[in-house]
């Protein structure tokens, strides 16, 4: 409980110091014009419909995958992993290549006499995020299915109980637990989206938050209103987080001998309605990855060499960045207590402008930020993957009590004891998944150093900006190519040590 | 001596009252029908459950403040007696370290408790790769190791047949014998609780009775019992 | 595992420990960069100087004013380097600058008489197109054509910033119709340029806001002469960039030193082919091939600094409103 409370007291100091501090040096509060009121409605409206929708679709793809074995089933679940941890700006390059005017979606359009849809609006800034977070769902839902007792299946199967029930009696309660948490992750990331919404938003009306404060920050040079955006958009995670944790229950878990899952419902029709679905879903998560691999693939062979510094300056920051995630995330998750998860979840909220412009002001007095940019990129990174890390460890680690806690407790394993012995070997594939996680969206983020850019040193995102900024766009596709396959490999490199670990 | 003073426990609407002392080395059958208390007894013993008045007590000492690692507890539950992710020398090996930082000595005890209940050479398997009667002498091996003085069995055997149940009662019988524990345990059959213990108490409405000889009270039994065993 | 913490550590550290350099130049990102200016201006005022010249970078000239504000007097900066035309004004209320008495020939549209303030470069906003396609010929007939548009924010962007001034200098109060006229030309606003123009070269519209300077750099790096800028009848807005010495430095005198340099014929003349803009000093040797034919606008378009924020606030909220429906 102890070093719970000190690693929610950090992170907590982590999100509120940087805006104390900002609000401080602006010595007072600066109050929201209505344009920023009119931000604030549109950030809710698309963040809820993002998040509502992501689910929903996720739904019928994770159960398919949770109650069929194929070939290549591993490959999909990877493959699931994906869209989330590519970079922003690759994936919406890889979306307009289907969505687009010249995407393949607008030229079958074409072929077939038929007008061309326009992907710009408030439904392409939906689309962008159910493609973001649609993989995510699928995999958080599927750990949650995995987390389902293979007896609860078999006496299902023993009832001869039909699809329908068998989702209310069994899926149902794992649903009810799991969803609050997921649509309140897939809430907040979205609430904190800037140049998703920007790019596809097609105008002002789509004016997020995030852009609010960037332009407190930036344009108004108003300190004060930023901080008070930032701790409104901070607050409404918050209160989505809260209600989140209320809403699921607790008394899904049950102990099972870990047998492996082996599911007999479903007929032929059933059958065919999951391959569909999976099909579907396959194909909406790896064309734009494929094609923006197509489109880097030229430009590979001859990047400069300042990309591949960048690459391993990109790699070393991310594996820094995963241990202390990883290790916050424990420390946060292990007491099972709510108050820590939300402080856990609040960092998602917390808008990086503010996170880095108060963490410059706070070291300012004692160092150079420009000095230490690495490290602060590699904590900040942490914290802003905390909530993904949060998300997947704490389910288990509250199944693995509720399963055996008992036991543990009449032998006396508390501390590292238990820690080691109980929740470590339970943990084992949720602690590959969020390592690979806090890897990869460290990889892929932008993050703090492009407030404090270094001239003679750059993550791979910050090089790839750098690229396009000097026209050079055909090498950007290239390290976009580069940073993509790097994230996926150091992600997929820990999922898989994770879920052999459990084999 | 095990004392249960003024006890009375409390599940939402449910409430058991005991008030009565068992001696040391005693075993005792606690039967009755389903839902009258028997497991909340034994929880409360065990330490999951914090009674809302009175106190338990192992010889002369008030176990209230005592976390259920610390007591002189070894429980065995209906299920869930084994970490699955353990293999069967490490859940044993939880017995004598929860660290388990096992020395030579203390994997050799591992191996002799296993020896005892059966399970030579199984050491390395999973808990999922042995059958419910081998699961239970697993468990059993690490009560054997524990060496607490008071050993409650809340029907850990019910999912074994008859004659595998009887063996494992046997086997408990002699390690008890062996390590002078006392015993407590639930259970259904009382041919099982005349083969087995030596004192009886019987709970119902709402109440544990204070235990009496077996044979005592099976010549003579009370209304509840008469009930209970449909006579 | 050890390893990779040792070698994590070690870059970490590394990066710290730097020694402390002589100047200090405050500049936005892509100035200081390998593909930007900054390398090959570093190397030749350290040769000229002897001393040890560092960048420190912020994400751009707004970033850059944003960060000098928050610094103050405490700032390290002895010289900022790309602020602009339309940061001047809040930029001076900071009162960090000093004059830099530095004298130049200027080959500026506009005269150019700041104490404070010097111009490194500048360049025009343009609409750049694909050759062979309609060119509208300014913002009645672009409202009016069917030609697709992908502009900046101007709340996170300069051009994006540019434009906005552009038409409010160029329409007054009739600037709100022309941006509810070019409403359905908008493709999309993006956050900053690089987006856009990425868009652009992938056929996501048929025009982007950039420079009349664009061109050039397709014509210079790529060997493609298919992209040109639309000439404006209404004439073009400017971006002057500029650079100033802090007031509170130690290093004055090198400070000035520096901005000599900066608009010397060395400095000048790297900086068309790496910033892609024009030098504000004519350089000896002339304009790079590929600049010679480019627009050259009827009118100079710029609003006085001192004017700007007032212009930019109202400016702003027409855009907002015209666009937001």
């Amino acid at each position: 409980m102890i070093p719970g409370s000190v690693a929610a007291i950090v992170v907590a100091a982590l999100i509120l110091g940087p805006l104390a501090a900002v609000l401080f040096r602006a010595g007072g509060a600066g109050w929201p014009s209505p344009a920023d009121w009119a931000a604030v409605r549109f950030t809710l409206l698309q963040a809820a419909l993002s998040a509502l929708l992501s689910a929903l679709f996720a739904l019928p793809v994770a159960r398919a995958l949770a109650r069929r074995r194929f070939p290549g089933r591993s490959a999909m679940i990877l493959l699931m992993g994906a869209p989330f941890i590519l970079p922003v700006i690759v994936a919406i390059a890889g979306l307009l290549t289907i969505f687009g005017r010249n995407g393949l979606v607008n030229t079958a359009l074409g072929w077939w006499g038929l007008p061309p849809i326009d992907v710009f609006g408030l439904h392409g800034v939906l689309l962008a995020h159910v493609f973001f977070n649609l993989p995510l769902a699928v995999r958080l839902l599927l750990e949650g299915w995995r987390a389902i007792p293979a007896e609860r299946f078999r006496t299902a199967a023993q009832l001869d109980m039909p699809p329908g029930a068998v989702f209310r009696l069994v899926e149902g309660p794992m649903l009810r637990e799991r969803l609050p948490g997921i649509l309140t992750v897939i809430f907040a990331i979205c609430l904190s989206s800037f140049a998703v919404v920007l790019i596809l938003g097609g105008g002002p009306a789509a004016t997020t938050i995030e852009l609010a404060i960037y332009q407190a920050f930036n344009f108004d040079f108003d300190l004060g209103k930023a901080a008070v955006l930032s701790a409104l958009q901070i607050a409404i995670v918050t209160v989505a987080a809260i209600l989140a944790l209320r809403l699921a229950g607790t008394g899904m878990a049950a102990a099972g001998l870990d047998r492996p899952v082996q599911r007999w419902d479903g007929g032929a029709g059933l059958r065919l309605w999951d391959a569909a679905v999976m099909a579907v879903a396959a194909l909406f998560v790896a064309t734009p990855i494929l094609l923006v691999a197509l489109t880097g693939a030229d430009s590979l062979r001859d990047l400069p060499s300042t990309v591949w510094s960048a690459a391993g300056v990109s790699v070393l920051v991310a594996l820094a960045s995963a241990a202390l995630s990883v290790g916050l995330g424990l420390l946060l998750a292990l007491p099972r207590r709510a108050l820590f998860e939300t402080i856990g979840l609040m960092t998602l909220a917390a808008s990086p402008l503010v996170l880095g412009t108060g963490l410059f002001l706070l070291i300012r007095p004692f160092a150079f930020p420009g000095d230490h940019v690495l490290a602060m990129t590699a904590v900040v990174n942490a914290v802003m993957a905390l909530p993904f890390v949060l998300r997947s460890l704490s389910p288990d680690i509250r199944g693995a009590e509720a399963a055996h806690g008992r036991l543990a407790d009449s032998l006396s394993m508390a501390g590292w004891s238990r820690f080691r012995w109980l929740v470590l070997p339970r943990l084992r594939r949720p602690l590959g998944f969020a390592a690979g996680l806090a890897a990869a969206l460290s990889m892929g983020d932008l993050g703090v150093i492009a407030l404090f850019p270094s001239p003679d040193t750059a993550t791979l995102p910050l090089e790839i900006y750098r690229l396009l900024g000097a026209y050079r766009m055909e090498a950007a596709a290239g390290a976009s190519l580069l940073l993509t396959g790097l994230s996926f490999g150091i992600f997929a490199l820990f999922d898989r040590v994770g879920r052999h670990a459990d084999a | 001596m095990l004392t249960l003073d003024a006890l009375t426990l409390r599940q939402g609407e449910f409430t058991l009252r005991a008030d009565w002392t068992l001696e040391r080395g005693r075993r005792l059958a606690i039967v009755g029908p389903s839902g009258a208390g028997k497991s909340t007894l034994l929880n409360a013993i065990a330490g999951f459950l914090e009674p809302e008045r009175g106190r338990i007590l192992w010889q002369e000492r008030d176990l209230g403040d005592q976390p259920p690692g610390r007591r002189p507890v070894a429980m065995l539950f209906q299920d869930g007696n084994l970490f699955p992710h353990l293999s069967v020398a490490q859940n044993v090996g939880l017995g004598l370290h929860p660290n388990l930082r096992l020395t030579r000595a203390d994997r050799e005890t591992v191996d002799r408790a296993l020896e005892r209940v059966g399970l030579a050479g199984l050491a390395k398997r999973r808990p999922a790769a042995l059958s419910g009667g081998q699961q239970s002498r697993a468990a059993l091996a690490r009560v054997l190791v524990l060496r607490r003085p008071l050993l409650l069995l809340d029907e850990p055997f019910s999912a074994l047949g008859p004659a595998l149940r009887r063996e494992m009662l046997a086997l408990v019988r002699e390690v008890t014998g062996e390590t002078g524990a006392t015993l407590l345990m639930v259970t259904h059959d009382p041919v099982d609780a005349e083969r087995i213990a030596d004192r009886i108490s019987v709970v119902a409405g709402g109440r544990a009775d204070t235990p009496a000889p077996v044979a005592e009270l099976f010549e003579n039994p009370t209304p509840d019992l008469r009930r209970y065993l449909g006579l | 595992m050890k390893h990779l913490i040792y070698a994590t550590g070690l870059l970490f550290a590394t990066q710290a420990v730097a020694q402390a350099p002589d100047l200090t130049v405050y500049t936005y990102d892509s100035f200081a960069t390998e593909w930007g200016p900054g390398p090959a201006i570093e190397e030749g005022f350290e040769a000229q100087c002897g001393c040890d010249l560092e960048f420190v970078a912020a994400g751009d000239g707004a970033a850059l004013l944003s960060r000098l504000r928050l610094e103050g007097d405490a700032t390290r900066a002895d010289v900022v380097l790309g602020l602009d035309t339309n940061l001047m004004a809040a930029a001076r209320d900071t009162g960090l600058f000093a004059a830099h008495g530095v004298e130049a020939d200027f080959a500026l549209p506009v005269a150019w008489e700041d104490p404070d303030f010097l111009p490194f470069d500048w360049g025009y906003f343009a609409f750049i197109g694909n050759r062979g396609e309609p060119m509208p010929t300014d913002f009645r007939d672009l409202a009016e054509s069917d030609r697709r548009i992908l502009i900046q924010d101007p709340r996170s962007s300069t051009p994006g910033l540019g434009l906005l001034l552009w038409v409010k200098d160029a329409y007054g109060d009739e600037a709100a119709a022309i941006w509810e006229g070019l409403a359905d030309n908008i493709v999309t606003v993006t956050p900053g340029w690089s987006e856009a123009y990425g868009m652009f070269l992938e056929g996501e519209g048929d025009l982007v806001l950039s420079y009349t300077t664009s061109p050039a750099y397709h014509v210079i790096a790529e060997d493609d002469t298919s992209r040109v800028a639309l000439p404006f009848d209404e004439g073009h807005y400017m971006q002057i960039e500029v650079a100033a010495a802090v007031g509170g430095s130690d290093r004055q005198q090198l400070a000035r030193d520096f901005l000599a340099y900066l608009v010397s014929d060395e400095a000048q003349s790297i900086i068309p082919t790496t910033n892609w803009m024009y030098p504000a000093v004519e350089p000896s040797g002339g304009l790079p091939e590929g600049f010679g034919d480019l627009v050259e606008p009827s009118q100079p378009r710029l609003i006085a600094p001192g004017d700007v924020p007032e212009t930019r606030d109202v400016a702003l909220e027409e855009w907002r409103a015209a666009l937001s429906q």
